[in-house]
This record gives structure tokens, sequence and C-alpha cells, in this order.
């Protein structure tokens, strides 16, 4: 492979999946582990892309996560299928949460996930319309 | 501290078939929110819960957790402890009350943590 390419993988998060969400970052995180990539790199990028997929089943109604992989860093794009964010400065509060109590008993809903999504990432990026959909792009370096 | 020490201290049952009893530990971070746990807590530190469910394993695995303890008077699922076993985490189930396991596990010598390079 050349400098320039990216080994590209997709994975479908399904919506209601609660007891399965994770596994894409899983299999992100034991990729990057078998690549040698640097081990507080593949930490970074485990919590954000995790904090996203949660998102995407507990905010949103699913969607997919593009992940290329190039030489020096990972580019995630995680893309759902609504119901959009009115307000992303607020969203982005730490301690913001519209979460209901259901998924505060599954042990989210602290409004930290997006602040820390962002933390971890070298580069964000967040798009919303409101009955269309996010779509969060995240670039980690890995040294 | 090494597990084997916070098993006998917490009276603890060892649920899972992967645990390295041997291994040190100097900190721990307790919580029933998990994202709490991916934005503050230490790689270094084991998991005290008292939720039980896939997600807190899922997050002891992103972090690099080694150890989970679940609080409680009731067994979790097996299919948690299976997924525990997959994902190479030690888990232990123990009758203290959160307050006695963080107090028995603290004045033992286990601290809170060094605040993480990601903390805020
Ligand atoms: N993919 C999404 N689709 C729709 N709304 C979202 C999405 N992601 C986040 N939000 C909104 O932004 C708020 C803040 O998100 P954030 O991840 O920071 O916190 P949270 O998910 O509520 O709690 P935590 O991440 O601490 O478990 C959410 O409560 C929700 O209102
Ligand atoms: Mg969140």
């Amino acid at each position: 492979m050349s400098c320039n390419d990216s080994l590209h993988f997709q994975y479908v998060v399904s919506k209601d999946d609660f007891t399965h969400a994770g596994s894409a970052s899983s299999d992100v995180k034991n990729k990057l582990k078998k690549m040698n990539v640097d081990a507080s790199a593949v930490r970074k990028v485990s919590i954000a892309m995790y904090e996203g997929e949660i998102n995407m089943i507990i905010h949103a109604y699913g969607g997919t996560i593009d992940v290329d992989i190039y030489e020096d860093r990972i580019v995630m794009c995680l893309k759902d299928t609504g119901p959009g964010i009115a307000n992303i400065e607020e969203a982005m509060q730490e301690g913001f949460s519209t979460a209901p109590a259901d998924v505060i008993n599954l042990g989210f809903g602290a409004g930290m996930g997006l602040p820390n999504m962002r933390a971890n990432s070298d580069e964000f990026n967040i798009e919303s319309e409101v009955g269309v959909g996010t779509t969060v792009t995240m670039t980690i370096y890995f040294t | 501290m090494k597990l084997g020490d916070i098993k006998d201290l917490l009276h603890a049952s060892v649920l899972t078939n992967c645990c390295d009893l041997d291994m040190d530990v100097d900190s721990a971070f307790c919580s029933d929110m998990m994202s709490n746990v991916l934005a503050y807590a230490n790689d270094k530190s084991i998991l005290i819960t008292g939720l039980y469910n896939a997600q807190v394993l899922r997050t002891a695995d992103m972090m690099g957790m080694a150890c989970v303890v679940f609080i409680g008077r009731r067994d979790p699922d097996p299919e948690i402890i299976e997924l525990a076993n997959e994902l190479e985490i030690c888990v232990m189930l123990t009758r203290s009350s959160m307050f006695t396991t963080c107090g028995l596990l603290f004045y033992n010598g286990l601290n809170g943590g060094v605040p993480s390079e990601l903390q805020r």
C-alpha cells in the first residue's frame, strides 16, 4: 500500500441494539492494536468512536460509520439518519443532555459524550440538520 | 494492591475465568455513569459499579481497564460474564455496599487515580 492509500471499513449501527452497541468500536480498537498503533492513540480512538456509536443508538435511529485508516491517522465518519440536533452549540456543552430516564438507567446521559469526543480528537467536526440527521467526523493522529 | 488482595478484602467472588490475581493496580474509579468513566477514569484503574450491563464491560474495554467489581445482591446475567471472558476483563462480585467497598479499598491504599491526560 502506498502512503496515500487508506484501509477502509464500514459498520452499520442499528437502532435498538443496545447490547451490541460498541462492537464496531471494539473491532476498530482490535484492528489498530494489531497494526501496532501507539497505545494512547488507540485509547483515544476507542473512547471517541464508542461515545459516538452510543449516541447513534440512544439519540438517533442508527446509521453507518465509515473508518479510514492511513499510515499516520484514522478518520471516523459517523452518520445517522435523524432526528438531528437543533442547537449544536448547546449539545456540545459539558453536562447538556436530553437523555430520558431509561437511557440514564443504562449508564449514559451525563452530557459528557460530545465534549469527550472533541477532547480526544485532533480534528472534530459535527454537522446536523433537524429531520435529516447528524454527521460527526473525527481525525486522530497516531503519534 | 493485587487483584487477589482486592478479592480478599471485599470477600468477592471472581466470575470470569480470566483473572490474573497477581496483577497490580493502584487506583479505582467508581461510577454508575459510563460516560463519566469514559471522560475521567484512568486506564490503570479498576472499575467499581452497581450497574450490570454489557456496556459496562465495553466501557472498561475501551478504557483499557483490567478489572470490574460489581456491587450488589443479585448475580449478573451469564451473557455479561461471557462478554467479559471474551474481552479478557476480570469480573468480581461483592455483596458489600458501594460505600464499604470504596472505603475498604481506599483505606488499604488504592487511590482515585492520577488525572488522566484527557481530563479537562
Ligand atoms: N447523533 C445524535 N443525534 C441526535 N441528537 C444527538 C446526537 N448526539 C448527541 N445528541 C444530542 O446532544 C446531547 C449531548 O450529547 P452527549 O453525547 O454530549 O451527551 P449524552 O449522550 O446525552 O450523555 P453521555 O454522552 O454523557 O452519555 C444529547 O443528549 C442529545 O440531545
Ligand atoms: Mg453521548
